[in-house]
């Protein structure tokens, strides 16, 4: 089970959050109230150059330790421009945890290594500090989710007073580990933002390896690996994006015998170079990329696109589609229409490729 | 007490939906039409309604597992489906004019569901015949892969509309697990195309009077022309069928009684 449904403008229209929360309401059968999720891009053209870092923080005597604590590790590396308790309404849902956001800048020194300090300093809060843990950490974009309903996680966070142009949510239906805030999705980490349906069979694999980089999986949930997978294997190692999806969801060793001699070459390499990266079990993924995409054809992206990907013998749904400069993925078409109920045109995505939606300039 | 009832199900819930039709048809025993406007993603619709001589007509996006377990109505959908239309299916007809998600025909055991567009992956899981029953789903366009997986009776026809006769399809791990029951694709298959159990058989006359009677009612509910159905019925077909009806004994310890 699992709900998903995300959008992006490709011009970059600014987009209320109550549509992507009443989209995500209508797939509330696909999960059980044990955790739900946003994440909106541009939601902070005040700070878009500041990291916004969000920090769950447990709502006990011990909050002002335990903040203070955080902010100690941040101030490390660079300073705090501001921060605030992120608004909520706590009518809606019990605040078990007090959500804290930080924009940061680190200091100028760091500059050649900000991206990897600010990972290193994730994994370091996340870790060590009991009672605090950092959900969202990329520049002009935030995440919000509870263990809860869609709508109750919307009007808690008061989803409506934020814009963006690209907007991610996740209804989850907890299977093998508890349902908890931290356990909702979207998982974050810098740009990247993970959504997942279906289970990461291969999680204690995938785990031992980004281990294995530095990487730490605190979240006890599968989807949190995913995340740290598309971290190392595009913006450590620049892998074009079309090779991280080959090897996150590989080819079949049968196809790969039967392709051209170049691109036979290069998915062996993959296959054999990252076994430790490929994702066994049903899955539908839809990710918010980070800044500085590469694809094969030597093309960047600066700016944060949306991609959607299935297992490759697609044991979970996924279904695209497009209206004017707006692309949908889902995990039911009802669910988009619900928002945009005229729609160019809707498709299924062929299992294991990837479906992308990307500015245009 | 009335023969036709429209129902505007506008932000109704699934479930108070399912029992407002169930209601409609429990007071009106003369009843011969449901209209259902503005459906979107309501799961389960038909589900379990045991009735003949009435026509469900869905304007809209039906949630999954639409006419479920039914028996006896006639389903149109003017819009696309979403995962299994027609999940052990019993009896009647599923008409969706557009397409339909994964697992469409899910573990049907007679009626028919006909496609206009694509259906996704393992269309025809499970299939089954049920005593003189035999379920019958018609894919107009495209079929994911794994089509037909664990068939165990019925028949698929997929008829690639939109490609010639003599193309190989695109779809593979065609059959996937099938011991019964047997697949019709307008088109070329390679072997290499087909699932672990599943055979290519020579496509012989009998066969062609077995789906033409489906090819001919399938193109009088889409109203395709004569010029189309012509086509379709002098096409060449690959049969897909099993090995054998147990392909899998070797992989179970053997029989000890």
């Amino acid at each position: 089970m699992c709900g998903i449904i995300g959008f992006m403008s490709k011009k970059g229209r600014l987009i209320k959050g109550d549509k992507i929360a009443k989209a995500l309401d209508s797939l509330r059968d696909r999960g059980n109230g044990e955790g739900s999720g946003y994440v909106g891009y541009g939601i902070y053209p005040e700070y878009a150059d500041k990291y916004a870092i969000h920090v769950f923080i447990d709502n006990t005597v011990d909050f002002p330790q335990i903040k203070s604590k955080v902010e100690e590790i941040l101030q490390r590396y660079g300073i705090i421009v501001k921060d605030e308790e992120i608004p909520v309404d706590d009518s809606v849902i019990k605040k078990e945890h007090i959500s804290w956001r930080f924009f940061y800048e680190m200091d100028e020194k760091y500059a050649e290594i900000e991206e990897d300090k600010i990972v290193e300093m994730v994994i370091e809060i996340n870790s060590k500090i009991d009672g605090a843990f950092i959900f969202s950490s990329g520049k002009n974009l935030g995440v919000f989710k509870a263990a809860a309903w869609p709508d109750e996680v919307a009007k808690y966070f008061k989803l409506d007073t934020y814009e963006g142009y690209m907007w991610l949510s996740h209804a989850r239906y907890p299977t093998n580990t508890k349902g908890w805030w931290g356990g909702a999705h979207p998982f974050n980490l810098l740009g990247w933002s993970v959504v997942h349906n279906g289970e990461i069979t291969s999680y204690g694999t995938n785990k031992r390896y980004v281990e294995s980089f530095g990487y730490e999986c605190n979240l006890l949930t599968d989807t949190e690996v995913v995340a740290y997978l598309f971290d190392l294997l595009s913006r450590k190692h620049k892998l074009p994006i079309e090779y991280v999806i080959g090897a996150l969801a590989p080819r079949f060793w049968k196809d790969i015998d039967n392709m051209d001699d170049e691109k036979r070459k290069i998915c062996e390499a993959i296959r054999m170079t990252y076994a430790g990266a490929a994702m066994n079990g049903p899955f539908a993924i839809v990710i918010g990329t980070n800044q500085g995409l590469v694809f094969s054809n030597g093309e960047v992206d600066n700016k944060n696109d949306m991609l959607g990907f299935t297992d490759r013998i697609k044991l979970r749904p996924l279904v695209a589609a497009e209206k004017d400069d707006l692309l949908f993925i889902s995990s039911e078409e009802a669910a988009i229409r619900l928002i945009c109920p005229e729609l160019d045109r809707v498709w299924m995505p062929d299992a294991g490729k990837m479906t992308i939606a990307r500015f245009e300039e | 007490m009335s023969k036709e009832v429209t129902i505007d199900t506008s932000g109704i819930y699934y479930k108070e939906l399912n029992e407002q039709i169930n209601e409609i048809i429990k007071d009106n025993p003369d009843l011969e039409r449901i209209t259902l406007n503005n459906v979107l993603g309501q799961r389960f619709i038909g589900n379990g309604i045991s009735k003949n001589n009435l026509t469900i007509v869905i304007n809209g996006i039906p949630g999954g597992d639409l006419a479920m377990f039914m028996k006896g109505p006639r389903v149109e959908v003017y819009g696309n489906a979403d995962h299994a239309p027609g999940n052990t299916l019993d009896e009647g007809k599923v008409i969706i004019h557009g397409s339909s998600g994964d697992a469409t025909g899910h573990s049907m055991r007679g009626g028919s569901v006909y496609v206009q567009g694509s259906v996704g992956y393992r269309s025809g899981i499970h299939m089954k015949e049920y005593k003189g029953k035999t379920p019958v789903l018609v894919i107009g366009e495209t079929a994911g892969d794994f089509l037909g997986e664990y068939m165990a009776g019925g028949i698929i026809i997929n008829l690639n509309i939109q490609s010639e006769d003599t193309e190989f399809v695109k779809n593979s791990m065609l059959g996937t697990g099938i011991h019964g029951g047997v697949i019709y694709i307008r088109g070329k298959v390679n072997e290499s195309q087909l699932g672990v159990a599943a055979d290519i058989k020579e496509f012989k006359k009998e066969d062609l009077e077995k789906i033409t009677y489906y090819i001919e009612d399938y193109c009088n509910e889409f109203n395709y022309s004569d010029e189309i159905k012509n086509k379709l019925l002098n096409s060449n077909y690959t049969k897909i069928a099993p090995i054998s009806s147990r392909p899998f004994k070797k992989l179970y310890t053997p029989d000890i009684r």
